[in-house]
């Protein structure tokens, strides 16, 4: 029994010999990779693809890319972090918001690393150089996408399909269409997307009224489902989503199969494998082409950007491919929608396109006498709310530039939190 | 044929063993440490195809791996082992403290409320004061509740430690979602004053965790070997009877003994909230509380051998987040790994305290005839 203890202890002892051998043997470019999930969940899927697409084309080997799944937003992150530090990495990522403030603490400690915190917002107002931040301008294509939905409404109305007569509950008293939103959090992020999507719904047919409802939860199939079927309860004909999971769409197929005339627009994934008939497209990043002008610099050397913000400009933002149920033509009038945005003629917040009464919790704003927001302060700062003292002092800025909202402007993360007219939040809990 | 199968001996009998020696434990376990391998390696090999000898050797680095690691094992494994000493006059007594868990909560909570409202405006030696008696004082109130009852009403304290945890929980669920206001998650408390986190002692902070972790376990050593304290508890432990016989008060010690557990697991609150994370969240405890009752279990309370059991739950564990990571692996298949060493290890106690006797060649004959 002894030999077999001493012959085991030997054994071990070779081993861990030999794999550290391995490790010290690369001196290539190294990065790290810190995720909320993993391959399993839509967003983070997102994010690897984008990121093995970035390495693949800038040859980077597998192996030199530390990859740690399912890390918390707690401690762990700044444990993750500081551990790809010790294996070699120059570059960090990490994908969800709240690994920003370990994220921060990491790159404080570790000043020669790179620390890139996606989707976060206070790496300009910190003071830590090696912090950045950086977000696609989703919102671009959330308007597209609505767009989309937008055509669809216009050929139900237009063909007789839907009717006060047909489904009555779908039209408010004023006549106006329906249509519904699932969303995780009230926050900017969630609240500049569904503002853009609805605009863009609205740009096709002026008379909806849209219907938000909060899950509370960035990914959970159950609650988003609920919140969808509530929603079509209610009348929605379109259910738009920024939550993460299939269950908004899923859902809306399954009314729809059941005679209901209610569609489906998406997040992140193509969904017409879950909804074949009411999935019309998905509004989606192209993480790629952030990843790829990152890992580069990063690899040359050079610095990365404190604050990176694209949209079709760069290509960091489309739709999914068109379901089958879209309106005959829709995919040359996105094709030209596209372009305006790439180009920058048409602006997604052009405060031509809707008014503004309802007094605002999250930023200052003016209107002129027919409710068209004239003036939007918002406070940059991050704010510790539970001693409602600022972290990082950020200035106030004045968001309302040649008639339009400059979103993404000041900083990479969304900060449009504007209640326009015509959505109405429910702030009813889904169960 | 009835008779020939009564009179047929078992395949094995089990005999309890007397003054089990210390060599013979040590190669029990290490005999279980070896099968579980060479079960994993198989495993390992049949589903993912992988070499399992260099699955073993990334296990090994998750500990070993670089000196930030082995730091961080010293870490975890101080903030586990001081879960096991606080559990272990309990468990001693024989009284089920599931409680822990909540315990932790509660006394972290209870720390990082006073380093929100308080913070700033004391010195930190008083900051520090007042949040240590916080701690200690509501994860000793959230014992003392159970153990009054058990002691006055025989209540189950199984069930109402594990409620207690849930009641907790949800405390700390609804103040965290208060503190975070608008933000997506409470990340760090104080960020901007850094009021009530540790100071920085030998470069990390959480090495004051490991210094009180070190003294508690010679402490608790000392009480249960050689105080009268000590001394009630395991009496109590044996047969509440002969403890009463004996004029001890067992209620009296039931519920100081309740109380003092409370109190190290609402310190363990303070420490983890102080000293590692500087933040409040309901997986603050981390399972530590239910994985701690299996350290002090295995080590049948012994605070130096708790010591060698949480090293090797950490390492297991740390070990587990490397395969996974290295591999590309999800985290069950780690999970599965570490879980049969596991298994194999709490396994090996039977055959530490007991011995397998199995039908012998004189039998077989006998019965032949």
């Amino acid at each position: 029994m002894k030999k077999l203890v001493s012959l085991l202890l030997v054994c071990t002892m070779l081993l861990a010999f030999g794999a550290c051998g391995k490790t010290e043997a690369n001196g290539d470019f190294k990065m790290g990779v810190i995720l909320i999930g993993d391959d399993t969940e839509g967003y983070t899927a997102a994010h690897m693809n984008g990121i093995k697409a970035a390495a693949k084309s800038l040859g980077i080997a597998d192996s030199n890319i530390i990859w740690k799944y399912k890390v918390t937003e707690d401690s762990k992150c700044y444990d993750a972090a500081a551990d790809l530090v010790a294996s070699g990495c120059k570059v960090i990522f990490s994908n969800s918001y709240g690994h920003q403030t370990f994220m921060v603490q990491a790159a404080e400690a570790f000043p020669d690393v790179t620390f890139v915190s996606m989707t976060g917002d206070f790496a300009a107002i910190s003071g830590v150089d090696n912090l950045k931040n950086a977000f696609t301008k989703v919102y671009e294509s959330r308007y597209v996408s609505g767009v989309v939905a937008g055509l669809k409404l216009k050929e139900l109305v237009e063909s007789g399909t839907l009717t006060a007569a047909v489904q009555p509950d779908s039209f408010d008293a004023n006549g106006n269409i329906k249509i519904g939103y699932v969303g995780a959090y009230d926050y900017s992020e969630v609240v500049s997307g569904y503002t853009a999507f609805y605009l863009g719904v609205k740009s096709i047919m002026p008379n909806v009224v849209m219907e938000v409802k909060y899950t509370n939860e960035w990914f959970n199939i159950d609650k988003e489902a609920a919140a969808a079927e509530a929603l079509i309860a209610s009348g929605c004909v379109i259910i738009g989503q920024h939550a993460d999971s299939t269950g908004a769409p899923a859902a809306t197929e399954k009314r729809l199969n059941n005679g209901r005339i209610c569609y489906s627009v998406g997040y992140n994934v193509d969904m017409i494998e879950t909804a074949p008939n009411a999935a019309l497209t998905s509004a989606t990043n192209t993480w790629s082409a952030y990843y790829t002008e990152a890992i580069k610099n990063a690899m040359d050397g050079k610095d990365i950007a404190v604050d990176w913000a694209e949209g079709y400009a760069k290509d960091a933002v489309a739709i999914t491919k068109l379901g089958n149920s879209c309106a005959e033509g829709t995919a040359e009038y996105v094709a030209d929608i596209e372009a305006k945005l790439k180009a920058g003629t048409l602006k997604v917040f052009d405060t031509d396109t809707f008014t503004v009464s309802m007094p605002q919790n999250t930023c200052t704003v003016e209107t002129d006498s027919n409710g068209k927001l004239t003036s939007c302060k918002v406070d940059l700062s991050f704010m510790d709310f539970s001693t409602m003292t600022p972290i990082y002092k950020g200035e106030t800025v004045e968001c309302i530039r040649d008639g339009a909202f400059e979103e993404s402007y000041f900083r990479s993360a969304p900060y449009f939190s504007v209640r326009i007219d015509g959505i109405v939040e429910n702030a009813t809990p889904v169960e | 044929m009835n008779k020939q199968i009564t009179a047929q001996e078992p395949l094995f009998r089990m005999v309890k063993r007397d003054n089990v020696k210390k060599g013979t434990k040590v190669l029990t376990v290490a005999a279980a440490i070896l099968a579980a391998l060479v079960v994993d390696a198989v495993f390992i090999f049949l589903v993912t195809g992988l070499n399992p000898f260099s699955v073993y050797g990334v296990m090994l680095r998750g500990t070993f791996g670089n000196k930030m690691r082995l730091s961080w094992a010293v870490r975890d494994l101080a903030s586990l082992l001081l879960v096991g000493i606080a559990l272990a006059p309990v468990f001693k007594m024989k009284f089920w403290n599931i409680g822990a868990e909540g315990q932790i909560l509660i006394g972290g909570l209870a720390a990082a409320l006073v380093m929100v409202f308080v913070g700033d405006k004391v010195p930190s030696g008083v900051l520090f004061l007042v949040m240590f008696l916080a701690s200690v004082l509501s994860g000793a109130l959230w014992a003392f509740l159970p153990g009054f009852f058990k002691a006055y009403w025989k209540t189950n304290e199984t069930l109402f430690t594990l409620m207690m945890n849930y009641v907790s929980i949800s405390i700390v669920a609804c103040v965290t979602n208060i503190l975070r206001g608008r933000a997506s998650s409470l990340g760090k408390l104080n960020m901007k004053t850094k009021a009530g986190w540790f100071p920085e002692f030998l470069g990390q902070r959480y090495n004051i965790n490991i210094l009180i972790a070190l003294i508690l376990t010679f402490a608790m050593f000392f009480y249960l070997k050689y105080t009268k304290h000590g001394y009630e508890i395991s009496v109590v432990g044996e047969s509440e009877n002969t403890a009463r016989y004996a004029g001890i008060n067992v209620k009296k010690v039931i519920i100081r003994t309740m109380v003092l557990s409370g109190a190290l697991c609402g310190l363990c609150g303070f420490l983890i909230v102080s000293g590692r994370d500087q933040s409040i969240s309901v997986s603050t405890a981390g399972g530590r509380g239910f994985t701690a009752i299996i350290v002090a279990w295995l080590a049948k309370f012994n605070t130096f051998t708790m010591v060698l059991i949480s090293f090797l739950l950490i390492f297991l564990e740390r070990g587990a987040g490397e395969i996974s990571s290295a591999f590309g692996l999800n985290d069950y298949v780690a999970d599965i790994i570490s879980g049969v060493i596991l298994f194999f290890i709490l396994g090996s106690d039977f055959f530490v305290n007991y011995k397998l006797i199995f039908r012998g060649k004189k039998a077989k004959e006998v019965q032949e005839s």
